[in-house]
């Protein structure tokens, strides 16, 4: 219990960002067609911003329900990363229920704090992220749909940034302490300012860029500097 | 309207087998130094490859994006925690864009 209210309170961030970022997801549902009830539930569902974005688009498009299904694999395949990333932080007694209700928790954002917890994860940490985080997203979705556009920009615009705010929160810290991590974030932002600048690339969609990235620079870090396992533990 | 919800059900199922099934399947500690180490790196290199440049694209005005990107830095570097960068981001943000716009 005392995990779960850590990770509610940990959670508020999120859920501030979110509540901004579904915002636009709400607008960009009602404009695909979806009524305000179909835009909820497929927040409630999917917890999924690029994922939710390209689906509406298709829906928009009356695409076949393959193409949906595999855009949304492509899409979100860096949950998949992700998932793997934290099986290694749970322990053998966390059980296969515990496991399907992190599942549903494996956001970018939760996933961010939940790695960034311990050695050993506690997944009501991550129920308890979830918790406040979910509902956020969803009301964001319904305020983007039924107000559409009449919310300041302003206010809409700070808001947006967040998220963000968060994911530097996580990813400077070990920079800090380790400089191998810090090439990595270099690099990191480097290429994928090239991948979004030169026009070539850019075509590709950020699902795909993300994942790419993501696997060239961690594989050449694991290769280059493989970690000495009291770090890889802590 | 019965196909929108096809839709979102395709949507949210094909989603939550991605997101369910290394943690239900994966169930034993990988052994590879190489697969451990990359899984190390990974979660820092994924979190910095969605900040930048997509923080620049979030707000009005890029300037406004940037000037909360550097903020966040410092006081990440500084140690402050998730809650304060985050919420320093967002004023970062309110304050530059009501000098830029």
């Amino acid at each position: 219990m005392k995990n779960f209210l850590r990770g509610v309170k940990d959670g508020v961030p999120i859920a501030l960002g979110y509540l901004a970022v579904a915002v636009t997801l709400g607008i960009a549902a009602k404009n695909a067609g979806l009524t305000i009830l179909q835009a909820v539930i497929a927040s409630l569902t999917n917890n999924a911003s690029a994922g939710e974005f390209v689906g509406f688009t298709l829906i928009a498009a009356n695409a076949p329900y393959v193409e949906l299904i595999l855009m949304e694999a492509l899409t979100n395949a860096r949950y998949l990363l992700m998932s793997t990333a934290l099986s290694q932080k749970l322990t053998k007694e966390v059980s296969t229920l515990q496991r399907l209700l992190l599942g549903m928790c494996v956001t970018d954002e939760i996933f961010g704090i939940s790695v960034a917890y311990g050695d050993c994860l506690d997944p009501n940490y991550s129920y308890g992220a979830f918790a406040i985080a979910c509902p956020a997203w969803a009301l964001g979705t319904l305020i983007g749909a039924v107000l559409g556009s009449v919310l300041p920009l302003r206010a809409v615009s700070a808001l947006s940034v967040g998220l963000y705010g968060m994911f530097i929160a996580i990813f400077i810290p070990p920079s800090k302490a380790n400089p191998v991590v810090l090439g990595c974030v270099a690099a990191a932002f480097f290429l994928s300012w090239l991948f979004s600048a030169v026009p070539f690339l850019a075509r590709l969609s950020t699902g795909i860029t993300t994942i790419l990235l993501t696997v060239v620079i961690s594989l050449a870090a694991a290769i280059l500097f493989p970690v000495k396992e009291e770090t890889a533990n802590g | 309207m019965a196909k929108t919800y096809i839709y979102i059900a395709c949507m949210a199922l094909t989603t939550y087998a991605i997101r369910v099934l290394p943690l239900t399947l994966i169930r034993t500690e990988l052994k590879s130094p190489l697969l451990r180490s990359f899984l190390f790196y990974l979660p820092y290199v994924t979190l910095a490859v969605m900040t930048f440049p997509g923080i620049l694209s979030a707000t009005q005005t890029p300037w406004s994006a940037l000037v909360a990107l550097i903020v966040g830095i410092i006081l990440a570097w500084r140690g402050k925690s998730l809650f304060a960068v985050s919420v320093c981001c967002c004023l970062s943000v309110f304050l530059s864009e009501l000098v830029l716009i």
